[in-house]
């Protein structure tokens, strides 16, 4: 069993009475010929090292090599635990969580690239903050965490993850894109409407370009891996509530490549426009940078 | 790309912070370090493009000695390669090279010597998402991604060598998946590479270095 488009996955669901999430798994141990063990023991692998990235950020002081990113998730955790957050406990531990795995990343620690570095927060910040306010086991998540790469897999095979490519929307986009998906199926959802939410997800973030400061994943990428999963979350309520996509996925994906594809080369990941051409934002960083002209 | 795997998009796990700048130059320089014989001590990286401007920012500099080390992209020692370079008695440089433009944005050469006197020049370039490619190797050019196990021979340019090659692969029961020739000129210096699907039988090395004609043969796991 195998599937190039969000439409073949969908029929297949449909006829053979599959989650997504199941569908991808026999797509890897059935058309890829991998083990089903290693393949779950290579998901719980992925699953604990993101619970770690955020473990780390809460408890250690660390900073990005830029210097320009450091204990953002420890600011967050204090406001909410004070009382102080206005987004509610799940979105407001889910960004805590998103930016804290971004400045792990930056400092050279471990983390998953899902799909890519630059937007590695997104999916574990969701997950485990979805997690810890729902009462989902690790196996729960773990799973839901094929449903994520089934849409990974669309975007990567018809479009592309890379921030060079596509600009921000194809990074973070996609990450919030897979996460919104994820949700849907732990919380329910048919295939259908995890797929919807992937498409809002995407849709809302249309454009985002990718433009690092000093080319470093810090600045803006951090807060924008905040972004990416409170739009995850925003999407995945909208799907759930029965509200419905007139545009399919595949279409979505199509759209995001051709966008990214039209953004000028100086906003994707040159550094060379947008917030990378922030004076003040180059003063802060620690790398010596200089525009190429 | 039809086999894209599950763990190609909920992975690589890896050192950050970037896939092309830390993951993919760790790549690059872990298979110059399988490519030499005896005990690294010397190391000059040239960077160019993107790797020159930012390669500290985004521990290009730290993956690369890591490489070199035999770490793989997920080793929370790359983080501290610098010193552990130094307690191996590796003395490691960077040149910066930001003129030249007719290269990939991100591009490093590797130069490696050994205690045995032994040593390579590769050209490699992080060509995204953690993946590398080599380019160049003892000034000839190659195309090496080091994502299959790889079986690297040097040999002189003349016949029956591929033949007795190919011969050696049966022997140990080896699948080629990919082979491809490269050579400086006719008679000449030439390297084949083998890209395999299993791991391979370290005992082809000294059969084919047996032939006359073949130089030397190294094997390169996947990473």
């Amino acid at each position: 069993m195998n599937f190039a488009t969000a439409r073949e996955l969908l029929e297949y669901c449909d006829k053979e009475k599959k989650k997504i999430s199941e569908a991808m798994f026999i797509r890897e141990t059935e058309d890829l010929e991998q083990s089903p063990e290693e393949t779950s023991a290579k998901m719980r692998r992925a699953y604990s090292i993101m619970k770690q990235a955020i473990e780390r950020a809460q408890k250690e002081e660390i900073y990005g090599m830029g210097g320009m990113i450091g204990g953002e998730s420890r600011l967050l955790n204090a406001l909410r635990e004070n009382g102080k957050n206005i987004c509610g406990p799940l979105v407001s531990k889910a960004i805590a969580y998103a930016m804290g795995v971004l400045e792990v990343n930056a400092s050279m620690g471990l983390i998953v690239a899902a799909p890519t570095a630059g937007s590695s927060g997104v999916i574990p910040g969701v997950l485990r903050a979805l997690q810890e306010e729902m009462d989902f086991t690790d196996e729960q998540i773990i799973q839901a965490l094929y449903t994520a790469a089934a849409v990974g897999y669309l975007i990567t095979r018809n479009a592309t993850t890379a921030g060079a490519e596509g600009g921000c929307q194809a990074e973070v986009g996609s990450a919030s894109a897979m996460a919104a998906a994820a949700v849907v199926e732990l919380m329910g959802g048919a295939p259908v409407q995890c797929l919807d939410a992937a498409v809002f997800a995407l849709t809302n973030i249309l454009g985002l370009v990718c433009d690092p400061v000093g080319g470093l994943v810090e600045i803006p990428c951090q807060n924008r891996n905040a972004m990416g999963a409170s739009n995850a979350l925003i999407s995945a309520e909208i799907a759930l509530s029965g509200i419905h996509s007139v545009t399919p996925l595949d279409e979505a994906i199509t759209i995001m490549y051709n966008v990214g594809r039209s953004l000028p080369s100086a906003l994707r990941e040159t550094a060379r426009g947008g917030m990378a051409t922030s004076p003040s934002a180059c003063e802060a960083c620690k790398v010596k940078w200089k525009l190429p002209s | 790309m039809n086999d894209i795997s599950i763990f190609d998009i909920i992975g690589p796990n890896m050192i950050g912070p970037s896939s092309s700048h830390t993951a993919g130059a760790l790549r690059i320089a872990h298979l110059a370090g399988k490519l030499v014989r005896g005990k690294i001590t010397r190391a000059v990286f040239t960077l160019y493009g993107s790797f020159a401007w930012t390669y500290h920012g985004h521990g290009t500099d730290r993956a690369l000695v890591g490489g070199i080390l035999g770490f793989g992209t997920d080793d929370e020692r790359i983080r501290d390669s610098f010193a552990l370079a130094k307690e191996a008695g590796i003395d490691f440089r960077f040149v910066e090279n930001k003129t030249e433009k007719d290269v990939h944005p991100n591009t490093v050469d590797i130069h490696l010597e050994t205690d045995t006197g032994y040593s390579v020049d590769l050209r490699g370039e992080s060509i995204g998402g953690g993946n590398a490619l080599i380019r160049r190797l003892n000034g000839i050019d190659v195309e090496l991604t080091g994502a299959y196990p790889t079986l690297i021979i040097k040999h002189i340019d003349a016949k029956g060598v591929l033949a007795y090659i190919t011969t050696m692969c049966s022997g140990i029961d080896l699948n080629i998946a990919f082979m491809k020739v490269y050579r400086e000129s006719k008679g000449k210096n030439a390297y084949t590479i083998i890209e395999t699907d299993s791991p391979i039988n370290p005992s082809i090395i000294s059969a084919l270095e047996c032939h006359e004609s073949i130089l030397a043969a190294s094997i390169v796991p996947a990473i």
